[in-house]
């Protein structure tokens, strides 16, 4: 993670230095925090006993990271809640986050303020033209066991606003697209989307969340700005930049602000880099740095970043009180961005599923 | 001719449009970068197909006599024009002819065969539409009412819209849905990935002689984009292999342009002359470079298979890959190597079950599979099966390929499955009606005609005519 890069202007250079030792010393921080006896976390203190090192006093720098393998998954299935529990959370209740498109046992990660602090940080990136303070939003996506669901809420209220909600089960639609069965699928689609429309005629909603799919299918059925809605705050899948130019211009037609973020139970959200005409509909996401880290690396030699501009394999570092989870490969590859003013560190670029995956994931509507 | 690639725009209804996305299509030999075709997400299909209303009211502002006159001069303006391939940027008929030998694998004189093939559907527009209609007095797609023979008739649109998912492998099959325009019904078109030329060029022939523009999408699209123009096109043609077609197969809006498995069979009486047919069976398998629906896969016989089959062998084996210039090429390379190499591994693989031999193998001069100055090619292969059950006997591949297989006539219907086109030959009348009373057979050639004749007043594979139309009983009280 090249925090010197000659391609930046000197003011950049210099915030992209700041950035890179804030990052750090939370990173040293909380490593310290997770493998010490008196505030840390049962998983990391049991794993520091057979690592042959010990995390809290040997690391320096986030360069250390690469000291940790990558996290498994599997943890989040198997183990049980508690060994997540850092010391100073004990005995307050916690409430379990599950990812949301898995068949069979979802990863689960459990939480306390996590998703408010993110989301309340996220608050500060929004327009308030185009996400007014006090309005009615609507989500139309995955509620039940889902982060998202009650992040969403929390940002809306934060913001002095309330939410509708329309359920989409994304598990349900994989199921029937694995299927095959196409036909249930779009009814589905429909029965989500009628629902929103209900709503939206019904009643007076100014925010809208939902997937690029989900928009495109209300956009053939009502018009998006033409129902008064001022922002779309947009997440889920992979957007290329002709989605999302077709989103800006047609779906939205030129008038309703469109945020696209890239984010998931375990990271959070990413925000975007606010785009320009030179970007020709790219997207760039910055994760919320230094709560958590995204690299992009070479998935032959993980440990490395790859060179900007190249494609690699997203990797993230959750790195919070209530976290922390070191380099866990997302199912994603993305080409490694330059900082940019308002996010002074890495992007990711044109996200999108990891090829070696490519055959197994089912995108879906969701 | 520039190597410079040529951008080639999607159309929505008429208006070229620039998408962020894009497909490269390269010269097979050089892999040079002739074409980058701009790619339509599916969203805008389904957006713009949500106006189809509009597209259809353009088309049908003209009368069906003036639709017919635009089709001959498009016809002419096909084959000798300049016309607009991307912005700026034209091609004459040798342009086509390189640009689209170079990428497809087809010789010079194939994409000429084919070229004239489009070029008589246009120009006898007329002619086609006579036959589709059985004759009847086209002013009555114009009003939607009138009469044939003192009879009532009233036809109106079952479309607003016909949606074309097209294949790669002949510039040919574009005929088929040229008559929906006549017939007052826009298209839809999704090109094949390495085909992007020769519908192009007939939709720009079509609006440069006075044809609307709205009439005409041309969506290079992905899977979901294809599976959207199905969906929302009341009608559609849909040609891809099983695999492709499967989930459509019930769809009644759908017709499926699928595997022809077309075939040659030769009577008890006819079959002691069998050395007589061995042009037509040439033709049959190799015209076109074996890459059409028409040509024939599989011969059955009653007797004499052995030395039918080594006497077609040997002819077979004569055919050679030759530089696409040279007006005797009749192989077609392969624009994508990989099928080339995928089909010659199936072939040898079924080889190795028993009951069938490779009967080119011994008059061809090397391999199956051969590339020359960078293009692959697939040699014509024949197959003696001794069973129809046998995998290679009733298939069918992109290059010249058929199977001899010694069945009596009394069993051919049982077991030879659905075919596109079968040519018969054989007087006998009782076996003559039962091929003629089947409903497996598509086309029917009684007596030695290859199966690759078309005629254009008899539609070979569908009716488009009744795909695009319905029948309603109409009444109009006098004065109203």
């Amino acid at each position: 993670m090249s925090a010197t890069n000659p391609a930046l202007p000197p003011a950049l250079e210099a915030a992209s230095k700041a950035a890179q030792q804030a990052l750090d010393q939370h990173f040293v921080e909380t490593v310290r925090w997770h493998f010490s006896p008196e505030t840390g976390t049962p998983f990391w203190l049991n794993w520091a006993k057979q690592a042959g090192w010990d995390p809290a006093r040997e690391v320096r720098s986030f360069a250390d990271v690469v000291r940790f393998p990558h996290f498994d998954g599997e943890a989040l299935r198997t183990e049980p809640h508690e060994s997540f529990v850092p010391a100073r959370y004990k005995g307050r209740p916690f409430t379990i986050f599950e990812t949301s498109g898995t068949t069979g046992m979802p990863k689960q990660r459990i939480g306390w303020d996590d998703y408010k602090i993110d989301y309340e940080q996220f608050s500060a990136t929004l327009d308030d033209r185009a996400f007014p303070r006090g309005s009615y939003w609507l989500m139309i996506g995955p509620t039940g066991p889902r982060r998202l669901r009650l992040a969403i809420e929390h940002l809306a209220n934060y913001r002095g606003s309330s939410v509708y909600f329309i359920d989409l089960d994304p598990r349900w639609v994989k199921k029937l697209l694995r299927e095959k069965l196409h036909d249930q699928a779009k009814a589905y689609m429909s029965h989500v989307i009628d629902q929103a429309v209900t709503i939206l005629k019904g009643r007076k909603v100014e925010v809208l969340f939902c997937t690029p799919k989900l928009l495109e299918a209300l956009a053939e059925k009502i018009s998006i700005p033409g129902s008064g809605i001022k922002g779309v705050f947009c997440g889920g899948t992979s957007m290329s930049p002709q989605q999302l130019r077709f989103l800006v211009e047609e779906v939205l037609e030129g008038e309703t602000q469109l945020v696209p973020t890239y984010g998931n139970t375990l990271m959070g959200l990413a925000a975007h880099k606010p785009l320009t005409p030179a970007d020709a509909y790219s997207i760039t996401y910055h994760a919320p740095q230094p709560r958590a880290v995204l690299r992009v690396v070479d998935p032959e030699k993980t440990e490395n970043v790859v060179a900007y501009g190249g494609w690699g394999r997203v990797e993230l570092t959750a790195l919070t009180p209530e976290f922390f989870m070191p380099r866990f490969l997302e199912r994603d590859e993305a080409v490694r961005r330059l900082p940019c003013e308002r996010y002074p560190w890495d992007g990711v670029g044109e996200v999108r599923p990891f090829q070696a995956e490519q055959q197994k994931i089912i995108e879906g509507v969701y | 001719m520039t190597d410079q690639p040529i951008r080639i725009p999607v159309l929505r209804a008429g208006k070229p449009y620039e998408s962020l996305e894009q497909n490269e299509v390269k010269d097979l030999r050089t892999g040079a970068v002739l074409a980058v075709v701009d790619q339509a997400n599916a969203g805008i299909v389904r957006r713009d197909l949500k106006k189809q209303d509009e597209h259809f009211a353009a088309l049908r502002a003209i009368p069906i006599a003036e639709r017919l006159r635009i089709c001959k001069r498009a016809g002419e303006l096909f084959l000798r024009g300049r016309l607009p391939v991307g912005p700026g940027c034209e091609q004459g008929p040798d342009e086509y002819v390189q640009t689209l030998s170079r990428t497809s694998g087809l010789s010079h004189a194939m994409v000429r065969a084919n070229m004239a093939k489009v070029h008589t559907v246009l120009d006898g527009m007329d002619v086609i539409l006579r036959g589709l209609t059985r004759a009847m007095d086209l002013s009555v797609l114009d009003g939607g009412f009138g009469a044939q023979h003192g009879v009532p008739l009233g036809f109106f649109p079952t479309t607003r819209s016909l949606g074309i998912v097209l294949p790669s492998n002949s510039p040919g099959v574009n005929s088929i849905w040229i008559p929906s325009l006549a017939l007052g019904v826009p298209v839809v078109l999704k090109p094949g990935r390495e085909e992007p030329w020769t519908p192009l060029r007939i939709v720009q022939a079509l609006i440069a002689a006075g044809m609307p523009a709205q009439a005409f999408s041309f969506y290079p699209t992905n899977h979901e984009g294809s599976a959207a123009i199905l969906e929302l096109c009341g009608r559609s043609l849909l040609f891809g292999d099983v695999a492709v077609t499967q989930a459509y197969a019930r769809d009644p809006r759908v017709q499926i342009h699928g595997p022809g498995r077309s075939k040659v069979v030769i009577g008890e009486d006819a079959i002691d002359a069998w050395p007589d047919y061995l042009d037509l069976l040439v033709d049959s398998i190799a015209k076109n470079g074996g890459r059409s629906c028409v040509n024939a896969s599989a011969i059955l016989v009653p007797r004499h298979a052995e030395a039918l089959a080594d006497a077609l062998a040997q002819r077979l084996a004569a055919i050679e890959p030759l530089p696409p210039e040279d007006p005797r090429a009749t192989l077609s390379a392969f624009a994508n190597p990989r099928f080339a190499e995928s089909i010659d591994a199936g072939i040898e693989g079924a080889l190795k079950q028993p009951g069938a031999v490779e009967v080119t193998a011994k008059h061809r001069k090397g391999a199956r599979h051969v590339v020359v100055e960078g293009a692959h090619y697939l040699r014509p292969t024949l197959v003696r099966c001794q069973s129809l059950q046998h995998p290679l006997a009733n298939t069918e591949y992109l290059f010249p390929y058929a199977s001899v297989v010694e069945l009596p006539s009394s069993r051919w219907l049982e077991e030879m499955g659905p075919s596109l086109v079968v040519t018969a030959i054989t007087r006998d009348k009782s076996l003559q009606r039962s091929i003629i009373e089947s409903p497996l057979v598509e086309r029917l050639n009684l007596g030695p005609a290859p199966t690759t004749r078309v005629d254009w007043d008899q539609p070979h594979e569908g009716n488009l005519f009744e795909f695009l139309y319905a029948r309603r009983a109409i009444h109009a009280e006098a004065g109203w």
